[in-house]
């Protein structure tokens, strides 16, 4: 009986030295924050997954002498449906779950009260979704307090403005080419939010003092307006050429449905989120062909990294990746900042994350000293994208500033367009 | 201008309308406030988006299905939820709101929050003197027609319903007469979850199918039914049109307010009442019963 008592000792014993998690270094815990039920919450858990899996097949993240494999925190924040659930979804990611990092995030108005709580308990945040300049304002006017945010997707609004007006430049330089048009008339049709409201007041002084062209009216539907046929026939009624299109919202979808299926003779360039995603085709019937957006991903070769990493995004999740899924970067960036810090503490993070200088999916990551991201034809471009034939491609930069990116394709004005203004 | 105007306030007056009737009906017949209507007619579009879709079938064929699987629906929601508190109305308004917020969360947890599209029953566009009118909001507009003929003459000349009508008069007094007052409001119910459903196919071309599509078009109806006249028809109908016209002169009178639409519309029914109390239609449907 002892010696029965003596080998179930060792075998405990032995069993206990093969498990020994406390050898194991503990995993870097990440939460990813996003409204989960919605595209752009999956794309804020999709990218992050894809990049998990990959750091994780490498061994993990070296950090001083050991190696710490990646755990994603899935945070449903329900940001779209409420603000005080991503309070609380933020809340309970840092004091619950204890996530080292953040990555995520979609309205601003939510945004800013999760960086708050992030702030408070200074762990980083970098901001995948929202794009008002206020975010990153914060960081210079307190930098002691917000340090630890930093903004890599999308570009923020201001650059977003003149990204929308390089792609109407574009689209008018076409017509006035192709249609022998001297001045062009524009409609601008904004929803009703307070994101749209600066770059609606630039359109309507920057178009006709600037770009010559002659603005027909301004049209400001709900974001949710389940109907926009009234718009589009007082938009024909008005005579415009192009409509300058500024949607975040599931107005955009409705929008470019019903001016396809009712064609009216105008192009439709600016910005409509709805028309990023893979399911805008379907969800239009087709009817949103050669609508043109701003967009931050296509299948271009942006960097070496770009056509990989939607190739494999595709592949995986039957969709392709819109600009939340730039949580990919975001892990990797923390991944070489951690990795160059020896540590998980914050402000050792920090300082190499504001030296980060990197070829990610979307483009070259530098931040400013804003912690933004920056904009411009050595940095992040964004680009340009037209649905033609079933198929979201780039179109824009195609010259812009010596820059363009290999799979870049040509805009097309809508067929029933030309027909109707060619002299 | 005016052209633009008079489609744009018939279409959407018509796709109202469509959404008003099966509610004033069911409201007027049986007395039940159900606002789980709209998450009825959310429920047909989604499962003609499944229909069509996810399981490839014929349009037609996914719609008549989702009929048919939706009128089945709303009988199991009234036995399950509604019948047991029918006395209560205000109970039954909390049910059928809860019902609604069931719907709303079954469909987000089963689709997300995607924006999902179905394909119009007939493609293309008719031009009248320059404005621009698509085939599927034509057949919004004549199908309303049909419907609102077909409701009235199936509530004015025929048994079936002469006994929706006595049984909403007085449910005892029926009841001593010797009509099965439980059956006949079961009826009203498959009739007026059978109108959500068709309407929910003849607009579900027209609009984007998402998990909270239930919401706008419950407030506009409640809007319509109360400037109609709670329960009448003819009122619904009528205010559809009224509030359908106002959405569009707003578009085309004041462009940047646009957004207005809705608030303008609404504020249209408080003026209507604030002369006209009980409804456009409020007496003349109560004298009429």
């Amino acid at each position: 009986m002892k010696r029965l008592a003596l080998v179930g000792t060792i075998v405990l014993g032995l069993l206990c030295l093969v498990g020994q998690p406390a050898l194991a270094a503990s995993p870097i815990k990440i939460g990813v924050l996003g409204p989960m039920a919605f595209t752009q919450g999956e794309g804020h858990w999709n990218g992050a997954t894809l990049a998990a899996e990959e750091i994780n097949a490498a061994s993990g993240i070296q950090v001083g002498g050991e190696k710490r494999t990646i755990e994603l925190v899935k945070v449903d924040t329900n940001e779209f449906l409420s603000i005080p659930d991503a309070t609380n979804a933020t809340e309970m990611a840092i004091s619950r779950h204890k996530v080292d990092f953040m990555v995520g995030g979609f309205r601003t108005e939510a945004v800013q009260v999760m960086q708050d709580i992030a702030m408070d308990a200074k762990k980083i945040f970098i901001g995948c979704g929202a794009a008002h300049p206020e975010l990153c304002t914060r960081v210079t006017k307190d930098y002691n307090r917000y340090k630890y945010w930093f903004r890599l997707t999308p570009i923020n609004s201001t650059y977003l403005g003149k990204v929308d007006f390089l792609l109407l430049a574009m689209v008018a330089t076409e017509m006035k080419k192709a249609l022998g048009l001297e001045k062009l008339k524009v409609a601008i049709v904004a929803e009703k939010a307070a994101w749209a409201d600066p770059i609606v007041k630039a359109a309507e002084e920057t178009l006709p003092a600037k770009m010559g062209m002659e603005v027909v009216g301004t049209w400001r539907p709900s974001p949710v307006a389940k109907d926009c046929t009234a718009e589009l026939a007082a938009i024909q009624r008005a005579g415009a050429h192009i409509i300058f299109t500024t949607f975040s919202s599931s107005v955009g979808l409705t929008f470019a449905k019903q001016w396809g299926e009712l064609k009216v003779p105008a192009a439709n360039v600016g910005i409509n989120v709805e028309s990023q995603k893979s399911g805008f085709w379907g969800a239009t019937g087709g009817k949103g062909e050669y609508t043109v957006t701003v967009n931050t991903l296509a299948r271009v070769k942006i960097t070496d990294k770009t056509i990989p990493f939607y190739d494999k995004y595709l592949e995986r999740f039957k969709e392709a990746p819109n600009y939340t899924a730039g949580t990919y970067d975001a892990l990797f960036l923390i991944k070489e900042a951690v990795e160059k810090a020896g540590s998980t503490d914050s402000d050792k993070v920090v300082t190499e994350l504001e030296k980060v200088d990197s070829l990610d999916t979307a483009g070259r990551v530098v931040f400013d000293k804003s912690h933004d991201i920056t904009w411009g034809p050595k940095h992040i471009t964004s680009i340009g994208t037209q649905w033609q034939d079933g198929k979201m491609l780039c179109v824009w930069p195609n010259g812009w500033e010596g820059v363009t990116f290999e799979g870049t394709v040509p805009h097309k004005l809508p067929p029933w367009v030309i027909e109707h203004w060619k002299k | 201008m005016l052209l633009d105007i008079i489609i744009d306030g018939l279409i959407k007056g018509s796709v109202y309308a469509l959404l008003a009737i099966g509610f004033s009906l069911v409201l007027g017949v049986a007395r039940i406030i159900n606002i789980a209507h709209t998450a009825l007619f959310m429920t047909a579009a989604y499962l003609i988006y499944i229909g069509s879709k996810l399981m490839g079938l014929p349009l037609l064929l996914a719609m008549a299905a989702a009929v048919v699987l939706t009128v089945l629906l709303g009988l199991v929601v009234y036995r399950l939820f509604i019948q047991p508190i029918q006395e209560h109305e205000a109970a039954v308004l909390i049910a059928t709101i809860a019902v609604a917020m069931m719907l709303q969360e079954v469909f987000l947890m089963s689709f997300g929050g995607h924006y999902l599209g179905v394909p119009p029953l007939v493609d293309g566009y008719l031009t009248i003197m320059g404005a621009k009118i698509t085939y599927q909001h034509l057949l919004a507009l004549g199908l309303s027609l049909v419907m609102l003929v077909g409701v009235r003459f199936f509530l004015m000349q025929t048994r079936l319903g002469l006994a929706l009508r006595s049984t909403a008069q007085d449910r005892e007094v029926a009841n001593l007469m010797g009509m099965d007052v439980n059956r006949v409001a079961l009826l009203t119910v498959a009739v007026s979850v059978g109108l959500a459903a068709m309407t929910g196919a003849i607009v579900v071309p027209l609009i984007t199918v998402e998990p909270t599509m239930w919401m706008h078009p419950l407030i506009m109806m409640l809007a319509i039914v109360v400037l109609g006249g709670l329960g009448s028809i003819e009122g619904s109908f009528v205010g559809a049109y009224i509030l359908g016209f106002a959405e569009s002169l707003v578009v085309f009178m004041l462009p940047m307010g646009s957004f207005l639409k809705d608030s303008v519309a609404l504020s249209v029914m408080i003026l209507v009442l604030l002369i006209r109390p009980e409804g456009l239609f409020g007496v003349s449907f109560e004298e009429e019963r």
